[in-house]
């Protein structure tokens, strides 16, 4: 018995170093996943991000799959992947959006100087809908299936080497 | 140049360390020949890597642009304050502060220690210079401060603006002096292991420099939680974030070794478990380096992440405490049992501090490396928060307290229960009253918080029992240490008691003109304007409070922009009054004009601190009293 007090020490030290060294070896990101994958949408209706451009409501998100892009016209990462989108639209991706605390004039500026995939943009002053979307920063990225189910979340931008991957699994919506 | 002295003084110091460690083992086998060489040799080891610190320091302090890590961690257009600061709010110079205390700690070893045995002595002066070792093996291969960057930058990257404050230019360094302090306690216990002389002469020996550690930490804490009550902006002041915890651990494991070293001291009992702490207090200190450096937990505290780094430092862990567990678990048997005690005794509520010092511990140490357990098992992200921490440990912290109001008043060795109820009938009398007048007069609060204010109540009165009836003018100084250092506990616990029942918050979008209230306050904000500091540009928010009818007075908080690197920060202002603080921060402007405004009212917040620094002062009555009383019974002998 005494013997066994006496080694604790050493093997709780030992346990605590197996995870030092798994954690070491591992490092772990620091995204964070939404727990909305493989759930419906959260219901929300969003005004006009930009002049001329429509709003976006859950409703209008069903019929066919599409990509749902969280962006921002001040978020440098958000231009860096704007000829990846457009190339997403080139194969016939329909993309939507939503700006996040946005402000109209800048919105249109950023699409008349990155390109315009997108079909509508809901604005999303106080990140609301963001954060009920279980997204926790700008540019991510939803596929959402005909039904409104959200089947995958890109977070970060969509590097040219994503590109077929969104395309197979926009198809595997289907 | 100077950077290159201070390299050359690093490794000097290095090859130093490898002497001294190298004499002391012979020494301590008996070789009079290299103990004579041991204590000057730790002397210079410590002159020459404060020399070395100094050097970064200087470099610091001119902004010498072509050593890199002045160039990432400085700035030409910084106030002096921060630029000297600067040399140890990064990791190189952080971890140089580090060993330069542990040279210090080793030299003051050397030059001051003349109780321990000569063995002993050589084992622990040979034990502190094989951590030294390591960790100058760390910074020389792993982290130079002293690197140069060619070309040399024209300004600077700039400190992280939350570290400009002079909170920053006090709050590590203390905490370093308690963290790394703590290092003689370890070689003392290690030292004893190999001699196997463990008994009063070692725990009198031992007991000062724990508690010198043990004022430094309390201070780093204390001054460290107050700091990131009113630097960040959340009103909070202790917010179980990882790194909080990597300091408060070596704290609980301190407080209860400089408990149960007295055991030693006085009677003679508790020696392993003694000897076990005093190797968990300094590994306690050395993992949270470790989380701290490896980034393998996430905090609000952005340290530098760097995986190499981390398992540099984990090699160091697996050689000092699995070494020294080791150690202990094989030569605990040499140390013999100390003497008997009964349970109702000085010792025995020792010894239940001791336990719930240790649960705390274990509760603490399970909350924070949990979220890594359960990633490694299940690969699940989750973060341990306040709920737990607050909810496991509480109850535990209150049951010490309570045995904290207990213990003074019991004799050593064997008492009665008749007696100490006779002298614990008043506390507990004042502590119920206390009870009913909170629940009469406030209305009904939290069961925690209003426990916690009825004991502290008793516990004040039952710290000061000691003095009843004692020529208060004979009272041993350290006696007064332990008394004021108790009351200085009760303080603070009423402190987190009242601010944790009684904090009003307004969260409001305010035009300017528009008043609000937040507890006995009527706050009207003014206007808001820019303004500009040497390194930074803010807007500034002029509010006006008043309360009831007496006189209204201002208060600006800011919302501040650093342009190197650029950063948002925000300046609460905070007016401090007998009874609490009002606490305003300013934030964004919304899109229709409105400012973001938090006010909060904490009613006697300023016991949770005034309680901290009472508990240091009192360590350090404690420590002071403790020394003039050896000194006078030397002289006495001689």
């Amino acid at each position: 018995m005494k013997r066994v007090v006496i080694w604790a020490p050493v093997v709780l030290f030992a346990l605590f170093l197996g995870m030092a060294v798994f954690r070491l070896s591992n490092p772990g990101s620091t995204d964070v996943p939404s727990r909305l994958v493989g759930q419906r949408l959260p219901a929300f209706a969003l005004a006009p991000a930009a002049p001329g451009k429509p709003g976006l409501a859950t409703a209008d998100l069903a019929g066919k799959p599409r990509l749902l892009n969280v962006f921002a016209s001040w978020c440098v990462p958000c231009a860096a992947e704007s000829p990846q989108l457009l190339a997403l639209k080139q194969a016939g991706v329909e993309i939507d959006a939503i700006a996040i605390r946005d402000r109209p004039a800048d919105v249109a500026d950023f699409l008349r100087r990155f390109g315009d995939p997108y079909t509508k943009i809901g604005s999303d002053p106080e990140s609301q809908v963001q954060l009920a979307l279980g997204s926790s920063g700008v540019p991510e990225s939803f596929i959402i299936d005909a039904k409104g189910v959200i089947r995958h979340q890109h977070i970060g931008d969509i590097r040219p080497e994503d590109v077929t991957d969104i395309l197979r699994r926009i198809e595997a919506a289907r | 140049m100077i950077a290159e002295l201070g390299l050359a003084a690093l490794w000097l110091a290095a090859a130093l360390a490898l002497l001294q460690f190298g004499c002391g083992m012979l020494a301590m086998r008996g070789s009079e020949g290299m103990a004579a060489l041991v204590r000057p040799v730790a002397v210079v080891q410590g002159v020459l890597v404060t020399l070395a610190f100094v050097c970064l320091l200087e470099v610091f302090r001119v902004t010498d642009l072509s050593v890199a890590l002045v160039a990432e961690n400085s700035h030409v257009a910084k106030p002096l304050m921060y630029k000297i600061a600067g040399a140890w709010g990064n990791h190189e110079g952080s971890m140089l502060l580090w060993v330069t205390v542990l040279g210090l700690c080793g030299a003051g070893v050397a030059l001051i220690e003349r109780r321990l045995a000569p063995p002993a002595l050589m084992a622990t002066l040979g034990a502190q210079a094989a951590i030294a070792l390591g960790f100058y093996a760390f910074l020389l291969i792993a982290s130079n401060p002293f690197a140069r960057l060619n070309p040399a930058p024209a300004e600077g990257a700039g400190l992280n603006p939350l570290l400009q404050d002079p909170g920053l230019a006090f709050h590590p360094p203390t905490l370093y002096f308690g963290y790394v302090g703590l290092s003689i306690a370890f070689s003392f216990a290690v030292g004893a292991l190999l001699t196997g002389e463990v008994g009063p002469a070692f725990a009198r020996a031992m007991r000062p420099w724990v508690l010198g550690a043990w004022i430094f930490l309390t201070l780093g804490i204390t001054a460290g939680s107050y700091w990131a009550y009113y630097e960040l902006g959340w009103g909070g002041w202790w917010f179980w974030d990882p790194v909080e915890n990597a300091s408060l651990m070596p704290w609980l494991a301190a407080t209860a070794l400089l408990h149960s070293v007295t055991v030693v001291a006085t009677r003679d009992g508790l020696r392993a478990w003694t000897v076990m702490l005093a190797v968990v207090a300094f590994s306690m200190s050395m993992v949270g380096t470790f989380l701290v450096r490896s980034g393998i937990l996430t905090s609000v505290h952005a340290f530098a992440v760097d995986p190499t780094r981390g398992s540099f430092i984990l090699g160091l862990l697996v050689l000092y405490i699995g070494g020294a567990l080791t150690l202990f678990a094989l030569r605990v048997g040499t140390v013999r049992e100390g003497s008997r005690f009964d349970p109702v005794s000085r010792e025995g509520a020792l010894v239940l501090n001791n336990l719930l010092l240790s649960a705390i511990l274990g509760i603490v140490l399970i909350g924070t490396l949990y979220p890594l357990g359960v990633e490694a098992v299940t690969g699940e992200k989750l973060s341990v928060g306040p709920p737990y921490f607050n909810s496991a440990a509480g109850p535990l912290a209150l049951g010490l307290v309570a045995v904290m109001a207990v213990g003074p008043l019991l004799r050593w060795r064997r008492d009665d229960l008749a007696p100490l109820a006779r002298r614990l009938a008043l506390p507990v009398a004042l502590s119920l009253i206390a009870l009913a007048a909170v629940l009469a007069l406030l209305g009904p609060i939290g069961v925690m918080p209003l426990l916690g204010l009825a004991l502290a109540v008793g516990v004040g009165a039952a710290s000061l029992a000691p003095l009843w009836g004692r020529s208060l003018r004979r009272t041993p100084l350290f006696t007064w240490g332990m008394v004021v250092a108790h009351v200085g506990v009760a303080v603070s616990l009423a402190g987190m008691a009242s601010e944790t029942a009684f904090t009003r918050e307004t969260l409001a979008a305010a035009r300017l003109g528009e008043t609000l209230s937040v507890g006995p306050y009527a706050v009207t904000i003014r206007s808001v304007a820019p303004v500009a500091g040497p390194n930074w540009t803010a807007i500034e928010g002029t509010f006006v409070a008043r309360r009831g009818e007496g006189s209204a007075f201002a208060l600006n908080p800011q919302a501040r922009t650093f342009s190197r690197p650029p950063t948002q920060t925000s300046e609460a202002a905070i007016a401090t009054r007998l009874d609490g603080q009002l606490y305003v921060v300013l934030g964004p402007q919304a899109e229709d004009g409105r400012w973001q405004v938090r006010l909060w009212w904490k009613p006697f917040v300023t016991l949770i601190w005034l309680g901290g620094a009472m508990v240091a002062v009192g360590g350090a009555l404690s420590l002071i009293g403790r020394v003039l009383r050896e000194r006078r019974a030397r002289e006495a002998l001689a």
